[in-house]
Formats: structure tokens, C-alpha cells, sequence
């Protein structure tokens, strides 16, 4: 590569608004994001742990999302592949890792949701459930909260391609364009909703249904991390102006099986897998980084050395870590439940 | 004390909840200019503005998403349902969502959301404007049902809905609106939810009802009385969900035979529930097997008048029922 080609693609993470250091961490989170993943996988497969169901292939998208918000007064509705969403929005992996091993300390249900369905209030990780996508509407009330109470803030809501065809979606988005209310909605179409690809889901494509509800529509190439941080960024403008929501189908591939009881190759080829395993965005943003001089290897074997550590960690303390008491099954249903009272 | 109507009992609710908290809000269907289609939100949109009595598009798990998740960050919605009957699109957001979210967050979030939903028959409504859905929610951990009969227990369960800090349904009888009138003060009050109420003291037979069969009961009760003698003592459940356990047994104590009156129809009903609680607790003291006076088992009543006579409760329906008890 000449100078000149390098100075211009040093430019890109500028252009978007994002300094060395915040690109570095993007990078990071994405690495974190996937190591986890990896990690869990073998926990299963050890027996350590029931049930895992991954996000692999759709980390840059996630992270750039939640790069491109603020921590400090945004929410998030992730919905349950979002290991890399809720790690840049200030979630932990020892934090994760207590979901994953159901203990009473996780913070996203303490032990009763299946890994994956995230929640946290102090982060403003709104609790999500299993039926998909009736986090849209929700994120739609936040964001009608926001006009009326007049605050500064966005939701973000994220979903795959097969639950966009759920009524929540259309009622959801239905409203918000109403409303003109300050809501990102986020698709992550990773082509397949468990077996079923893309083709047998939707006759036309998602972007285009935000025409029908009087916002913009923008699809973008999920392995893209600054595209799609771009375009995330200006949408929260938008909705911070006043100008409503905004609908993203971020295109990307889920690299995995869908959980750890499905067998992908049953209904998809793996020369496909692994064609989509060469459009991988965390490889090409690595490369970004390096070309753009601002990333090392040194840097790379560090990093992979630190999150061993922190997954080692975090995986020792969540082993370790007790379970909820079987009697606490009985409390919060209700405010001011006593223990033993149901 | 003024006298007025169950529906305009409802509006005062509603109005003063609206002023006491700015984060109450109202969403639904036509609540706005036309103040619902039964005038139950009439004025307030006037009053509050478009933000504060939001006129909704015709999308119930919308409304009831929307609601939950405005709820979850701090505002006070009360959602309506035009009738009850359309509130089934809303059911996954209402059992998955708004019944769960303290639970499955472990104490972490709330969501203190009210869905206001006009039940019961008896104006020509057919099957999709006169159902009884409560069964449906019953017995759904995380939601309190109540289904106010009187304007005082309208306006005070309501404004105790609004205040609940989880997700409460409120059912109320469309046919009560106009029906039923009485005493409601204009000063703040509330009824706690989870209370039962007993409406008339008696010795003879225990009547256990809730929403409008009440007024046949009432009324009943006020001839065989007269007329026979009959002594009846009559309690108002108010809240189906939590039940008051300690009410209903007091109430079954005191005379040893009981009937359980619902619109709704009886396999699945309240009263299912009602006499388990009774067989598990006090079976060796009744004096006559429980009865149930309920809707029959069809799918919803017709709009014939015939058949929606014959579906709905009355007076001469609950009265022969209570006289068969308490001759046992």
C-alpha cells in the first residue's frame, strides 16, 4: 500500500468522529466480545454450563452501536446475540459470566433468565425476555418518555432479521414514526432465524419498510465498525433534533449455529460458513488499525494475553460464585415480597 | 357527599391522578377529543393536553408495549383498551412482559403500568364487544386483577392502580357506567387493592361476586329478604388478583353455604379458584355443596337478543339460585 492510500484510510475512524484511543477500545470490546463467546462455547461443550447461544460474526456491528451512544443517559434494549453490544455499554465479562453459570450475583436476573438476556438499570440495559421483539415498543415508550419529559436521550433496540416480521416490530415502528420519538431501531440481519434463511423470511428488505412509517431507512455492512458507527451516531443527532427515529438493517452473518442445540450444517453448507467467515469484521478492522498505525502486534498478543487473564478470571469466579438460595424462587414477584411470604 | 355515576367516578380517578403526578399519563384508542368511546376520558385531553391523553394508532400490543416501556423509566401510563375483548393482540406483552419484568430482572426493574379494559355484556355487543376475559390473566403471577362494582371502589381501586408500583389490570363493567350510581367523595382516597368488601351482612347464605352481578345480587337479596325471610350476607371480592383468602373464608364461616357469581363463563372462572380455596380450607364446614352461578361455556354471547338474555346473568337468574341454597 503507497503513502497516500494509508493517509486516507488513516482519515476513516477520524472522519467518523472517533479518536485513536476510542477506535483502539471499539477494537478491544470486539475481541473481548468474541473471546467470550469462544470461551462459553467450550464451557458447554465441557458440561460446565446448560446453554449458550452466540453472537459470533455480529460483534463490530454491536460495539460500533454502542460506541456511537452515550453510557451515561441512553438505553439499550439488546436483544439476546448482543455479548458485544452490552460489553461496550458498560457491562463486564465477570458480569456475563454469572449469567452464563446462573448465579445469584448476575446482575441481569440473578440466575433465573437463560444467558443472553441482558439487564441491567444502573447501566440502562433494559431487562428483555425470549418472545422476540417485544423490546421495540418498549424502546419506543423510553423514547416517548423522552419527548414528554423532555430529556436528552435516545433508545437504541436491536432485533434479528426474522423478528422484524413480529407485529411489535411494525406496531412499534408504527408509532415511533407518529410520534417522531428519539429511537434507534436496529436490525441485525444475520441471515437465518435459526434454520430458516433469508429468502423464505421477507419478500422485500427490511430497510425499505421505514418508507412506509415516514422515517429514513440506512443499511450498511455490519463488518463495517466505523460505517455503522457512523450512521448510528447520526441517527442519535437526529433523534437528540427532534427528527424522530431511525430504522438500520446492518448486514452481517451469523457465524455460529444458532445456539449450542442447533446443528447449522443440517440446513446450510459449510463452504458458505466459511465464505462468510472471510468478510469476518474484526480481522479487516485489525487490519485497519494496523494499517492506519495505530495498532501493533505486540499490541494484538498483549490484548489476547489480558483477556485470557480476565476470562480466566471471570470464569474461576463465576464457577465458584453460590447460586441463588431455591426459596428466593419465591421472592420479587411482586414489590415488598418478604421471603417465604408467596 | 356527591352521588354520581361508576363512569364519572372513573374520570375523577383519572383527573386527579393526572394532577397529583405529572408522569400519569393516559394512552389509547379515541381517549383524546372524543374522550373515549364510552366518554370515560371525556374532557381531559382538554384539560391535560395531547401529551398527557395521548391518542394512540389502532395497535392494542403497541399500546401496551408502548405503556411498559415508558413505565420502566418512570411514568405512570394508564393504558386503555377499547374493550376488553381487544386486548388478546396485547396478551404477550401484557403475561411475557409487563407480568415478569420485576421478576425475570430479579428486583432490578418494575413496571408499574395500568390497562384499563371495559368487560361484560348486555348492550348488544355480540362475541367481540361483551366478553369477560379475566380468566385469562388470572392466575398470571406478577399481575393484580381488579374489577371494581361500585363508583366509590371505581374511583378509589383506580387511583390505587396508578399508584401500584407493579402491573395492574383494571377491569371495568361497561354496563355499570350508567347503571350503577353512588356516594363517591371528592377528596383523595384509595382502596387498597387486595381487599375484599362485604356489601350486605346476613345469616343464611354467602354470595361471593364481583363487577355486575353484584347488582342482581344486591337486589335479590333485598326481596328474598322480604319476601322469604332469607338472610343474605354478600361479598364484593373487588381484587381477583391477589384474592383475599381471609375474606372469603370469614364470608363462608358465617353461614355455612356459599354461591360464586360471574358473567364470566364458569369452567376456568374465578369461582373455580374461589371454591378450591373454600374446599381446601373449610370443607367440613359447609353445610350445602358450593354453587357456581356463572356465563355458560360457549365461546362469547350472541347479539340476538334472545341468546344475550339467555347468556347474561339477572336478577331472576342470581334470586332462584340463592332461594335453591338456602333451602338446602
Amino acid at each position: 500500500m503507497n503513502e497516500m492510500e494509508s493517509k486516507k484510510q488513516v482519515a476513516r475512524h477520524h472522519q467518523v468522529g472517533l479518536t485513536d484511543e476510542k477506535a483502539i477500545d471499539m477494537y478491544r470490546t470486539m475481541v473481548l466480545a468474541r473471546k467470550f463467546d469462544e470461551r462459553v462455547l467450550l464451557l458447554q461443550r465441557a458440561g460446565k454450563i446448560n446453554f449458550h447461544v452466540s453472537g459470533i460474526g455480529q460483534e463490530p456491528a454491536q460495539v460500533a452501536a454502542g460506541f456511537a451512544l452515550d453510557r451515561d443517559v441512553d438505553y439499550f434494549l439488546p436483544y439476546y446475540r448482543d455479548y458485544g453490544f452490552v460489553l461496550s455499554v458498560g457491562m463486564t465479562v465477570r458480569e456475563l459470566m454469572l449469567s452464563v453459570f446462573a448465579k445469584a450475583e448476575d446482575p441481569n436476573s440473578g440466575g433465573r433468565q437463560m444467558p443472553g438476556h441482558f439487564g441491567s438499570k444502573r447501566l440502562r440495559i433494559v431487562t428483555g425476555s425470549s418472545p422476540v421483539t417485544t423490546q421495540v415498543p418498549h424502546a419506543v415508550g423510553i423514547a416517548l418518555a423522552a419527548k414528554m419529559r423532555n430529556e436528552a436521550f435516545v433508545s437504541l433496540v436491536t432485533f434479528g432479521e426474522g423478528s422484524s416480521n413480529q407485529g411489535d416490530f411494525h406496531e412499534g415502528c408504527n408509532f415511533a414514526g407518529v410520534h417522531k420519538l428519539p429511537v434507534i431501531i436496529m436490525c441485525e440481519n444475520n441471515q437465518y432465524a435459526i434454520s430458516v434463511p433469508i429468502h423464505k423470511q421477507l419478500g422485500g428488505r427490511i430497510v425499505d419498510r421505514a418508507a412506509g412509517y415516514g422515517f429514513p431507512g440506512f443499511r450498511v455492512d455490519g463488518n463495517d465498525p466505523l460505517e455503522v458507527y457512523r450512521v448510528v451516531k447520526e441517527a442519535r443527532e437526529r433523534g437528540l433534533n427532534g427528527e424522530g427515529p431511525t430504522l438500520i438493517e446492518a448486514m452481517m452473518y451469523r457465524l455460529s449455529p444458532h445456539s449450542t442445540s442447533d446443528n447449522d450444517l443440517a440446513y446450510r453448507t459449510k463452504e458458505e460458513v466459511d465464505e462468510n467467515r472471510e468478510k469476518d469484521g474484526i480481522p479487516k478492522f485489525k487490519q485497519y488499525l494496523l494499517e492506519a498505525g495505530i495498532w501493533s502486534e505486540q499490541q494484538e498478543e498483549q490484548l489476547l494475553a489480558d483477556i485470557r487473564v480476565m476470562l480466566d478470571e471471570a470464569t474461576t469466579y463465576a464457577d465458584k460464585a453460590p447460586f441463588p438460595t431455591p426459596e428466593s424462587s419465591l421472592l420479587h414477584v411482586y414489590d415488598g415480597d418478604a421471603e417465604g411470604s408467596n | 357527599m356527591p352521588v354520581m355515576e361508576y363512569i364519572d367516578a372513573l374520570r375523577l380517578a383519572m383527573k386527579e391522578e393526572l394532577e397529583r403526578d405529572e408522569n400519569v399519563f393516559i394512552l389509547g384508542e379515541d381517549v383524546g377529543l372524543k374522550g373515549g368511546v364510552f366518554t370515560t376520558t371525556k374532557g381531559l385531553q382538554q384539560q391535560f393536553g395531547e401529551h398527557r391523553v395521548l391518542d394512540t394508532p389502532l395497535a392494542e400490543s403497541a399500546i401496551a408495549g408502548v405503556a411498559i416501556g415508558a413505565a420502566m423509566v418512570g411514568m405512570k401510563p394508564i393504558a386503555e383498551m377499547q374493550y376488553s375483548d381487544f386486548m388478546f393482540p396485547a396478551t404477550n406483552q401484557i403475561i411475557s412482559e409487563a407480568a415478569k419484568i420485576r421478576y425475570r430482572s430479579n428486583n432490578d426493574w418494575n413496571c408499574p403500568i395500568v390497562v384499563r379494559a371495559p368487560i361484560g355484556g348486555g348492550i348488544f355487543g355480540g362475541l367481540y364487544h361483551s366478553q369477560c376475559p379475566e380468566s385469562v390473566f388470572f392466575g398470571t403471577p406478577g399481575l393484580k386483577i381488579v374489577a371494581p362494582f361500585t363508583p366509590y371502589d371505581a374511583k378509589g381501586l383506580l387511583k390505587a392502580a396508578v399508584r401500584d408500583p407493579d402491573p395492574v389490570l383494571f377491569f371495568e363493567n361497561k354496563k355499570c357506567y350508567t347503571l350503577i350510581t353512588g356516594e363517591v367523595p371528592e377528596t383523595d382516597y384509595i382502596v387498597p387493592i387486595g381487599e375484599a368488601n362485604v356489601l350486605r351482612e346476613g345469616d343464611d347464605i354467602t354470595v361471593i361476586s364481583y363487577s355486575l352481578p353484584l347488582h342482581f345480587a344486591m337486589e335479590a337479596a333485598a326481596e328474598l329478604q322480604e319476601e322469604e325471610g332469607i338472610s343474605a350476607h354478600i361479598l364484593d371480592l373487588r381484587t381477583l388478583q391477589p384474592l383475599d383468602k381471609e375474606a372469603i373464608l370469614e364470608a363462608v364461616r358465617r353461614t355455612g353455604k356459599v354461591m360464586i357469581v360471574h358473567e364470566d363463563n364458569k369452567t376456568g372462572g374465578i369461582g373455580a379458584e374461589v371454591a378450591a380455596i373454600i374446599a381446601e380450607e373449610l370443607l367440613y364446614e359447609l353445610d350445602a355443596p358450593i354453587m357456581r352461578v356463572c356465563g355458560p361455556d360457549v365461546p362469547a354471547m350472541p347479539i340476538n337478543p334472545p341468546g344475550e338474555k339467555f347468556f347474561m346473568l339477572n336478577k331472576q337468574k342470581v334470586k332462584e339460585a340463592m332461594q335453591q341454597l338456602a333451602l338446602y
